[in-house]
């Protein structure tokens, strides 16, 4: 499957890639609606942090409406009609990958589009071929008859 | 839709029908109650005013307040103007904290013959508000059983008469879901039912089971408003089932005025569970039933009706059993955005007894007090007995917890010899009998032989045991585990005072949920003098009636605590999380509030339903009694089982105990531990502002803005 992976010795913390990402997806150059975030350096020298979704799937089994899913791409997707908006995937999003904002009702995510690739000056972003993730619990149960 | 439910519904016939014009939720409330009358199939809404919004809240609040100008003083819990109303509250039905689906059901009660409220999670509270309803009021009783159902997509409620379905829950339940909820499993999850069962009708103790939606298993589960017999009350009105339909759940759905706000605290809570519930409760594993074995190590399981409170056999039924078959693998919450998740099930449980022998069932729970009452109570150490009884006492629609001690109570009744086989109808009640214990379930299910006897409820066994058998009055007051009418919850509380007043002067009788004081009192030593207990016994009861008020759970404030929690100056308060109270209550409503208007909130409630105890002839100092079981070693049998603790008391109450026998030695440790209870009784109706026979003095409401003329009047006839 394929993700969004980063190179973060190579970030300068430019911010293009949260632009281009907030245009992409929001039609807006505001940096809090990018499903990706840059944060400087904790310390001198240590590079920037670079936080994007690598499509793990911890989100899926928290969902409690199942609107989080892997496509047969491998890229964990959220169908906004069936979420509630309740953020559990926010919180237990390993890397903190789940974004939120008040002006929508539901969370939004990476999802390997490449558009941020595309403006990075520095290569820091590509988009990499990984090993298939391992199914979830909800789909395990999804693959069951009906109860 | 399958043939045979299409053929139930079909046998439907409409007895009313009432449409009207949907609102958007405004920061929390739609400003109107649903009143439904049964005996004359009258519906209609009422506006809520802003003043019933300033002084009850909502959910436990509104359902006090209807009550109050619903009855008359002389109503019974069987008359047809009894009501019971069910209303979440101004934060119920946000999804972005957890917790925050519960809904407050409140009647007269079959047990206490008094007020009653229950908690209970699922789906219908929230729904009922997005469908447009702060609470639904249902007076009169129907002539045959009926559906009421509430369609919040379409603006349309009916009472239908329903002849053909079946009444007990796990039935039940799952045709209606997809009778109303239709084939796809994400409209199914539009649709909360509230049920009960057959065990309901021939008890005093029945509850009422809440569902929501799995969407894992594709099945509806329940969760129970347990306490105090309000399923007696739903049968009673022939009531077969609430539907409720609300398809389009958002994050928004409950008007909040700063979503934001909402977002960043939940978020926030989000990761706090994520990140230290595993190393803490481990709710999201397990539930509450990882109390069993902790309980069973601090000698505070309740065993063999409250004599004692550990059994050797405790770890028979601790978490690692549970664990092994609570099999979905995902935690559950029963609302969503709940990721405290403390609802499991055991999945492909075949029933071995009963009329469902055979049948392949999910099992909600066993949850503690599943365990702790059904089992160890009853001296019973047997899971697979325990999943049984829990899924037999749901679906007939039975309390476990008042199920749990009042068993206990017979059995130990008959290993005294207080009661023989004329008694039990042939039951061998010994403790431990678990062949015996589920028969007498299914029997309560029946209405039938002594199953039908216990369901009348520990006070009234008394009655009867003494009137019918001659059993000695005395003895049965001193170990029946009731108090105001309702059995105790599953907490040992002999050895904490503390406990014993959060048992003996909560409002509605001793159940845990007003004040859970054992660790803070016994294994902290937090609050040790008299002063420090009575002030634990007047904060955490109006701490905790808060969450009542407003839709929540209690388990997220303090089941859960921030990794710092213990630097704080008073970390039982958990001050992180009551600050997230505060945030969540001003960001739904847009009013910006403090922690000491949200205790001004809980106390006017907390008084109002002393008060309305009064008014139904009870809420004085007599009625704060408890049993002896409850506060010290009734039996020279318990004494000796724990002569050591008991003897180091005396020892320091200035006792040669070496020069007493145990008869003298029960008899001054009584006398010292029930004048001990009098203290505590003295000290916190002082702190509560109330009198001396624990009426709230006229100043109290005054100063608390309920000195309504109807209210003072009450409090004034009674001495306050």
């Amino acid at each position: 499957m394929k993700i969004l992976a980063t190179r973060p010795e190579r970030c300068t913390g430019c911010g293009a890639c949260e632009i281009e990402c907030a245009r992409t997806w929001f039609k807006v150059d505001d940096k809090e609606k990018s499903r990706i975030r840059i944060f400087p350096p904790a310390k001198e020298g240590q590079p920037f942090r670079i936080v994007v979704c690598n499509q793990n799937g911890a989100c899926i089994d928290v969902c409690p409406t199942v609107a989080l899913k892997r496509a047969k791409n491998g890229v964990v997707q959220l169908n906004k009609s069936l979420c509630v908006g309740c953020l559990s995937c926010v919180g237990f999003c390993p890397n903190q990958a789940m974004f939120y904002h008040p002006d929508y009702t539901e969370p939004f995510k990476c999802v390997a589009c490449g558009k941020c690739v595309d403006v990075c000056p520095e290569g820091a972003l590509y988009i990499a071929e990984v090993a298939d993730a391992p199914a979830s619990v909800t789909d395990t149960w999804l693959q069951k008859e009906a109860v | 839709m399958s043939h045979h439910i299409a053929e139930m519904k079909a046998a439907h016939r409409l007895l009313a029908e009432f449409t009207y014009e949907k609102h958007p939720v405004q920061r929390g409330y739609t400003n109107r109650t649903l009143y439904i009358n049964l005996s004359d199939n009258t519906i209609a809404g009422k506006p809520v005013s802003e003043e019933m919004k300033e002084k009850f809240t909502g959910g436990k609040g509104f359902g006090l307040w209807l009550l109050w100008h619903g009855i008359r003083d002389t109503t019974k819990w069987n008359d047809p103007e009894n009501e019971i109303i069910i209303s979440t509250g101004p934060i119920g039905g946000i999804t972005t904290y957890p917790g925050t689906g519960k809904s407050l059901v409140v009647s007269l009660s079959p047990l206490t013959d008094s007020v009653m409220d229950s908690n209970v999670g699922g789906y219908f509270g929230p729904y009922l508000k997005f469908a447009g309803w702060d609470a639904i009021e249902i007076q009169g009783k129907a002539e045959k059983d009926v559906i009421i159902f509430i369609d919040g997509d379409t603006g349309r409620i009916t009472i239908e008469e329903a002849p053909l379905e079946p009444v007990d829950t796990h039935l039940l339940t799952d045709i209606l879901v997809q009778m109303y909820g239709g084939d796809d499993h994400h409209a199914r999850r539009a649709i909360s039912t509230v049920t009960a069962g057959s065990g309901a009708q021939h008890t005093r103790f029945g509850c009422l089971n809440f569902s929501w939606y799995d969407l894992r298993r594709r099945a509806a589960r329940v969760k129970q408003a347990g306490r105090g017999g309000i399923g007696t009350v739903f049968r009673d009105k022939r009531i077969k089932a609430l539907v409720v339909k609300f398809s389009d759940l958002k994050a928004d759905s409950n008007g909040p005025a700063d979503l934001g706000r909402l977002q960043r605290v939940g978020a926030k809570m989000h990761k706090e569970i994520h990140d230290y519930d595993d190393q803490q409760c481990g709710m999201r594993r397990h539930g509450t039933s990882y109390l069993v074995g902790i309980m069973n190590d601090y000698d505070l399981l309740p065993v063999h009706n409250f004599r004692y409170g550990s059994h050797p056999d405790g770890h028979k039924i601790d978490v690692k059993v549970w664990d092994a078959r609570f099999t979905q693998g995902v935690p559950d919450g029963c609302w969503y955005g709940c990721t405290l998740s403390c609802s499991h099930a055991v999945d492909g449980f075949v029933l071995r007894t009963g009329p469902y022998k055979g049948q392949r069932v999910i099992v909600d729970g066993p949850e503690y007090e599943n365990a702790a009452g059904l089992g160890a109570n009853c001296g019973i150490f047997d899971p697979d007995y325990i999943i049984e009884a829990n899924f037999y006492c749901d679906t007939y629609a039975l309390d476990t917890i008042s199920v749990g001690t009042a068993m206990a109570f017979a059995m130990e009744c008959y290993e005294m010899g207080l009661i023989d086989k004329r008694a039990t109808g042939g039951l061998d009640f010994r403790f431990g009998n678990a062949e015996a214990a589920i028969e007498a379930i299914h029997q309560m299910g029946r209405g039938e032989g002594f199953g039908a006897i216990i369901g009348q409820g520990v006070r009234r066994m008394k009655k009867i045991f003494a009137e019918q058998y001659g059993a000695d009055p005395k003895i049965l007051q001193d170990i029946g585990m009731e108090a105001k009418g309702l059995e105790f919850s599953e907490y040992m509380p002999k050895e904490s005072l503390a406990q014993q007043g959060g048992y003996g002067l909560a409002s509605k009788g001793p159940q845990h949920d007003e004040a859970w004081l054992i660790f803070m009192d016994m294994v902290n030593n937090q609050i040790p003098t008299m002063e420090d207990k009575a002030e634990a016994l007047h904060y955490f009861p109006i701490w905790r009636t808060w969450f009542g008020l407003c839709g929540l759970c209690k388990l997220p404030w303090n089941d859960i605590v921030p990794p710092d929690n213990a630097l704080t100056d008073e970390p039982a308060k958990i001050p992180e999380h009551v600050r997230n109270y505060v945030e969540i209550f001003s960001a739904v409503t847009g009013r910006q509030v403090t922690s000491e208007d949200l205790l001004l909130m809980s106390e006017r409630v907390y008084n109002f339903q002393r008060v309305f105890n009064l008014r139904m002839g009870f809420g004085t100092r007599e009625h704060d009694k408890i049993p002896y079981r409850a506060q010290g070693p009734v039996t020279v049998e318990e004494y000796e089982s724990r002569a050591e603790r008991y003897d180091k008391q005396l020892k320091a109450l200035g006792y040669d105990v070496e020069k007493m026998s145990t008869p003298e030695k029960v008899a001054a440790l009584r006398a010292h531990r029930e004048s001990q209870y009098e203290k505590l009784v003295d000290a916190v109706y002082a702190r509560r502002g109330w009198t001396k026979n624990g009426v709230p003095k006229v100043e109290t409401l005054q100063r608390l803005g309920i000195d309504y003329p109807d209210v003072v009047e009450i409090v004034r006839r009674a001495g306050g």
